[in-house]
């Protein structure tokens, strides 16, 4: 079956023409890929802070939302805390689910496999005597990540493991929790 | 028996024969052992020559500002053997320290002994502590310990990574910086010092405002303080302080600590910046404890003003990786740590990570006492200048448990105290 009369077929929501249209212009003017990610965080009281999503910068320019999206993060009751939002961690665990299941969509609709059903469940484990200060050979985040995808599609098993491959190999958060990055933390 | 012949089972031999109490000491080699086989060859002590105060024993030299080379080291422990005529059987390795009747039960290559009371004074730093990430590294590479490292005519041509900023690792990657390879340097937690602070040295301060004799048990957290790396210090002739900068200056790379190795390549955490800013934190307030004694006791007028070393420099993105399979690096030294030896220690007193179970130096074994840990009683227990009042301390205590005057460890009737930074040798 040729490829363009496949592609009209499967809908999984993603514009790829769009997203390879991006990838031209892009590649014509890097300039405009500069993009600036942006959070901020308020603290309320104790280990609760509110934090709110908007703008951020991209193709030359700042570009805003038609809302905000707004997160509340905290710690669970057996921290002694008052559990108003997920913890941090659990948010890097969404990051990286939510990072890696758009790219399974993605890169499906590029590939032609129609997706029907996509869950993605994730854990990360840790040993609190890091970030306690118990012991000094623990390390403070996670001592590893499992993402277990259950996937319901037109296509045999050696194709969903390499859509799963091949959106590892193009995920920012991926990239970001499993490599170094510079991290600069100033007082203003 | 005191197992070790270094200035720490010395003083406490010494401290023993005040007491009249019979002893002998085992030394595996001869005397000064570690000193003789487990430094590299520039070494030079990191406290000065006037810190070198063992008990009935003062030696400075002709210079006691100077820093002593280990040839000067290794003839002033001798020195201080022959003058208190300590009873050192050398040559003589202990194979186990057991339970035996109402003592213990000291095995050697030259035969056994029994004995009341078994005094470990073996050393704090006999194996490089070598992260598990090291069997990672590929086989074209070639690592060294710091411990196994003597001068960098033994190194390859080409590029060196050195891990760890303590004082074995910035003193090791200036001068093989300045053998003509590049040196990348790993950062992780490290401990700024300047080498002379308003014109004296910084053990001159620590000693003198008494930061050196604060006690074990007058910190909020002894086993933190335990951790504490090693002070950033060198001893150098012309008494310059080896700081980052310093290392900068002369075109050695600072790298994030050694985070792990994946595909030949060395990944390198992107924390350097706030590693230097906490170091340079921790500095300061050192300084401030310094400046605010100075102040009280009036040292302020007759030394010079109080001055801060500038803040560390990081460049805006340091390397966070390199390729160690490709690249120019042929050599890896790991500075990141020494741990104390106790494969023959035969009596239940370590802890889950190999470490001996003590309070301030009596082991929770009746007869059982260790020297010369770090902030073992002080934070000084690591010094040479540090061994006397631990000696006296442990020797009293143990004297009483000889006269049956203490059936339980644990009941030490003297006290003193303090927070974590010390050591000569890196």
């Amino acid at each position: 079956m040729p490829m363009a009369a496949a592609a009209s077929t499967v809908k999984n929501g993603v514009n790829v023409e769009a997203l390879i249209a991006a990838r031209e212009a892009l590649t014509a003017t890097p300039v405009a890929a500069q993009f600036k990610w942006r959070a901020a965080c308020e603290w309320k009281n104790g280990t609760h802070s509110h934090s709110t999503v908007e703008g951020f910068y991209g193709l030359g320019a700042e570009q805003h939302r038609k809302r905000t999206f707004k997160f509340d993060a905290d710690h669970p009751e057996v921290f002694a805390s008052e559990d108003k939002g997920a913890t941090p961690v659990e948010y890097v665990l969404v990051g990286l689910a939510s990072c890696l299941t758009a790219g399974v969509a993605a890169i499906a609709q590029h590939r032609n496999i129609q997706l029907r059903v996509v869950t993605a469940t994730i854990e990360g484990d840790m040993d609190l005597q890091g970030i306690l200060g118990i012991d000094s050979d623990v390390r403070n985040g996670f001592g590893g990540i499992k993402v277990s995808y259950k996937i319901d599609a037109d296509a045999k098993r050696e194709d969903l493991e390499a859509l799963v491959a091949q959106s590892q190999k193009r995920s920012a958060v991926y990239d970001i929790v499993t490599n170094p990055t510079n991290v600069v933390v100033e007082v203003l | 028996m005191v197992i070790g012949a270094g200035h720490a089972g010395l003083a406490m031999s010494r401290c023993l024969t005040e007491r009249s109490i019979d002893h002998v000491i085992l030394e595996r080699g001869e005397v000064a052992n570690t000193w003789r086989t487990e430094r590299w060859d520039s070494l030079r002590l990191l406290t000065p020559n006037w810190q070198g105060r063992l008990p009935g024993f003062a030696d400075t030299g002709n210079d006691p500002d100077g820093y002593r080379t280990v040839p000067e080291v290794i003839r002033f422990i001798e020195d201080y053997a022959k003058a208190i005529s300590a009873p050192v059987e050398t040559n003589t390795a202990v194979t186990s320290v057991g339970s035996g009747g109402t003592g213990y039960l000291v095995r050697t290559d030259r035969g056994d002994w029994k004995c009341r009371a078994v005094v470990l004074a073996s050393g704090a730093c006999n194996s490089p502590r070598v992260p598990a990430l090291a069997s990672a590294v590929p086989s074209s590479v070639t690592c060294v310990a710091a411990q196994q490292y003597r001068n960098p005519g033994q190194l390859a041509d080409g590029d060196v990574l050195v891990v760890g900023a303590s004082a074995s690792g910035t003193q090791i990657a200036s001068e093989i910086q300045r053998s003509g390879r590049q040196v990348f340097l790993s950062v992780g937690e490290h401990i700024r010092a300047p080498r002379v602070y308003r014109g004296k040295d910084i053990q001159w301060w620590m000693d003198a405002a008494g930061v050196l004799d604060e006690r074990y048990d007058g910190v909020d957290d002894v086993a933190r303080a335990r951790r504490v790396p090693s002070l950033q210090l060198a001893g150098t002739s012309d008494r310059s302080t080896l700081d980052l900068n310093a290392l900068t200056d002369i075109g050695v790379t600072l790298v994030g600590r050694l985070a792990g190795i994946a595909n030949g390549k060395a990944q390198f955490a992107g924390s350097l910046r706030n590693m230097c800013a906490l170091s340079d934190l921790k500095m300061g307030r050192l300084l401030e404890t310094i400046d605010a004694w100075a102040h009280a006791t009036g040292v302020d007028t007759a030394v010079e003003p109080p001055h801060r070393p500038p803040p560390t420099r990081v460049e805006n993105s340091p390397p966070l990786s390199l390729d160690l399979a490709v690249g120019g690096i042929k050599t890896i030294i790991w500075a990141t740590g020494y741990r104390p030896d106790y494969a023959w220690l035969d009596v239940p007193v370590l802890d889950r990570k190999g470490m001996v179970r003590h309070d301030g130096g009596v082991v929770d074994l009746p007869g059982l006492y260790v020297m010369g840990l770090h902030f073992m009683r002080r934070r000084k227990s690591s010094l040479i200048d540090g061994a006397g009042d631990d000696a006296r301390d442990l020797s009293n205590h143990l004297s009483s448990y000889l006269d049956g005057r203490i059936l339980k460890t644990g009941q030490s009737s003297e006290s003193d105290s303090s927070s974590g930074y010390q050591s000569e040798v890196a």
